[in-house]
């Protein structure tokens, strides 16, 4: 745990207050899928919510991420609105992706949030891309000052993946690629120890996932990934590097997904004390002591922020109750910008 | 117009030099357009298409890259979805089997899965088709695994000016395009204009006028096909070559418009027999235009074989003029068997 001196007040509350956002957030998409309100996959962040919040606490209004499948804390975190993440898992109009989508690809590019993706590793070429448009930012700013592009030439990608995804080549291109050309990508590996229902030593050789970035000559960062303050820190030092031109970095993130894989699985194929150990290192009740302790809250604060969300979801739901169902033959919009009269699809 | 202009407008270009002027082209217009590809920058790319364009525009802009096709073609989306056009080239069009999950499951699909809300105007340059001797992993025609892919669009360029004009349509397109370029054609020449010009995606091309069966041919079954059509025209047969120019788009009326004057059809295609373009062709003939057609619809295509090494192999399994001609006059006569494969 860190030292809270250096963090204004209202900083040390928004963490807490976006954690609990995506906690709450999750819970509830879980009960409203048992309710028969989401058609399609969950796969719950719940317990890994100081990665999503401390990493985006480190980034500015010109960067972008790439989600994963288990999305919806990056998204959040990264200012995703709850209400049109609902009613894009409810499947209605007013959905993010307008119910084309679902969990799998929530994406809002003014946001920076450039997709959760469902397919393990997809997202992670995706955001060397977006670091070359960045780099090219920076060109554009000198020659172009007034192109709007110039605007996010101090912008960073941060590509958030699993261990799992650690063993696809696309991780390895992507990193290879990023470090060779100095790009500004920021690989956040969130090692929940699990790829699917697959336990790390069984998928990997390494325990380590960090160590990986020594094969790409660029830093390899561990944080501890239910310590909000050290992933901002960890990621705020990747962040900086990137912005100065100094290319990639590698940050794993030792972190823990509290349920299964997806919403319906079990988990059962994992030990009764490793679920105890890492339930007794929830990153929310961890940093809520400390915010008590450091004396940055009172209990009846922390309430509120809480209710607070309460509040924000319930509206949230209620939005997202209320929002029209696509017409069927919606279907055949949005297949391409320019459809030639419709030859395009034909 | 001055007669310097007229001069240069009957220039005539290989198509490789057609491609590098509509890159060239493009790159001025658009300050942020990239080239992304391996071997592309200082070596000027295999078949030599990029020669000199990274001396032109500099390495900040034509980016020689590992031999990483994902992480490649992830890039180049990447780069386009942030508004940045794109174009890159996979360097034989079978290594685009290291690239499709950026491909089909990405780029094809984002526009859609966002419910409409990006855009990504990327290009991607497949080298296809046999270079002769070039074996089972060199020569594949994949156009067909992706027009079955919405989302994409699929252009096979057959002439110097088609390659140049479909080309620049293709780059300024706002989505993703498979823009496939036959090895054998690099080298042929033709007229090509020297202005700033496009040609539509989704627009055919009556390449060699006819009026009793209409010969649809792309990419190096073009040249094949106007050589069948040239042979025939001795024997007194009158074919109608047509180049559809684009899968996806598909020209349909253009289609409709020849087999109104020919009333047959014969498609040829360097690609296996099952499950190719061609079968498509011939569904929409058959479901579409039945009333038009006076015979039964005939492919000549590539056997369903993995491409051989060996030339005389080679030349069994991709069809030639001969097989092509067999095809026509089969469609004429329905008497005469089409070559083994055909």
């Amino acid at each position: 745990m860190q030292s809270l001196a250096s963090y204004t007040p209202a900083f040390l509350k928004e963490l807490y207050r976006k954690m609990v956002l995506i906690r709450r957030f999750e819970e509830r998409a879980a009960e409203l899928r048992s309710l028969g309100y989401i058609p399609g996959f969950l796969h719950p962040y719940i317990g890994q919510e100081a990665v999503a919040v401390g990493a985006c606490a480190a980034l500015g209004p010109h960067d972008y991420i790439t989600s994963t499948h288990r999305g919806h804390g990056h998204i959040l975190a990264r200012g995703g609105d709850p209400r049109y993440m609902y009613a894009e898992l409810f499947a209605r109009r007013d959905g993010y992706n307008r119910a084309k989508g679902g969990s799998l690809h929530i994406a809002n590019i003014e946001l920076g949030i450039i997709g959760a993706n469902g397919i393990v590793g997809g997202g992670i070429p995706i955001a060397v891309g977006a670091g070359l448009a960045l780099k090219q930012a920076r060109q554009i700013a000198v020659h172009h000052p007034d192109d709007p592009r110039a605007r996010r030439a101090d912008g960073v990608a941060v590509t958030f993946f699993g261990d799992g995804a650690s063993n696809q080549g696309a991780f390895h291109e992507s990193l290879n690629l990023a470090a060779l050309w100095r790009l500004p990508v920021i690989f956040i590996c969130e090692n929940n120890l699990y790829g699917e229902f697959t336990p790390q030593h069984k998928h990997q050789t390494i325990r380590d996932i960090a160590t990986r970035a020594s094969s790409y000559a660029v830093p390899g960062l561990i944080a501890d990934g239910n310590d909000v303050l050290d992933v901002y820190r960890v990621v705020s030092k990747a962040a900086e590097e990137a912005r100065k031109g100094h290319g990639p970095t590698l940050v794993e993130c030792k972190t823990y997904r509290h349920r299964g894989h997806y919403e319906g699985d079990m988990g059962q194929y994992r030990p009764a004390e490793e679920v105890a150990f890492w339930l007794e290192a929830d990153p929310i009740k961890n940093y809520r002591r400390l915010l008590l302790a450091g004396a940055i809250c009172t209990e009846e604060e922390l309430q509120a922020l809480d209710e607070a969300v309460e509040q924000e979801l319930e509206e949230a739901v209620a939005f997202a109750k209320a929002s029209p169902h696509p017409a069927p033959e919606e279907a055949l919009e949005d297949v391409f910008v320019e459809s030639y009269g419709g030859r395009a699809l034909l | 117009m001055t007669a310097t202009s007229r001069a240069e407008k009957e220039r005539r270009l290989t198509y490789a030099q057609a491609i590098r002027e509509a890159l060239a082209e493009e790159m001025e217009r658009d300050p942020s357009l990239l080239l992304l590809g391996e071997d592309i920058g200082e070596p000027g790319g295999v078949f030599g298409v990029t020669q000199g364009l990274l001396q032109r525009f500099g390495e900040e802009r034509v980016l020689d890259t590992p031999i990483s096709e994902e992480a490649v073609i992830g890039a180049a989306l990447g780069a386009a979805l942030l508004g940045v056009p794109t174009v890159a080239e996979i360097m034989f069009s079978d290594f685009a089997t290291l690239a499709m999950d950026q491909i089909v499951n990405q780029a094809a699909k984002f526009r859609y899965m966002t419910g409409g809300r990006t855009s990504a105007p990327l290009v991607i340059r497949m080298v296809t088709g046999t270079a002769g001797a070039t074996a089972a992993q060199h020569s594949q025609s994949l156009e067909a695994w992706f027009t079955a892919t919405p989302g994409l669009k699929v252009v096979t360029a057959s002439t110097p000016a088609d390659a140049k004009g479909l080309l620049k349509s293709a780059i300024r397109d706002p989505d993703p395009v498979l823009f496939f370029e036959h090895k054998l054609l690099y080298n042929s020449r033709g007229a090509v204009p020297a202005d700033d010009y496009c040609i539509p995606l989704g627009e055919g091309r009556v390449a060699r006028e006819g009026s009793d069966v209409t010969l649809v041919a792309y990419l190096y079954m073009l040249p094949r096909a106007l050589k069948a059509a040239e042979m025939l025209a001795r024997e007194g047969i009158s074919v109608e070559v047509w180049d559809p120019r684009t899968l996806v788009p598909f020209d349909r009326d253009g289609l409709r418009r020849s087999l109104e004057k020919t009333g047959r059809l014969v498609i040829a295609q360097e690609a296996p027999r099952r499950n190719g373009f061609c079968a498509e062709i011939a569904a929409i003939a058959a479901e579409e235009f039945f009333p038009l057609l006076k015979a039964p619809i005939k492919r000549v295509c590539g056997t369903n074989t993995p491409m051989p090494y060996a030339p005389e192999l080679e030349q069994f399994v991709i069809p030639d003029e001969e097989r092509i001609a067999a095809g026509v006059r089969e469609v004429l006569y329905n008497a005469v068997r089409a070559a083994p494969g055909g």
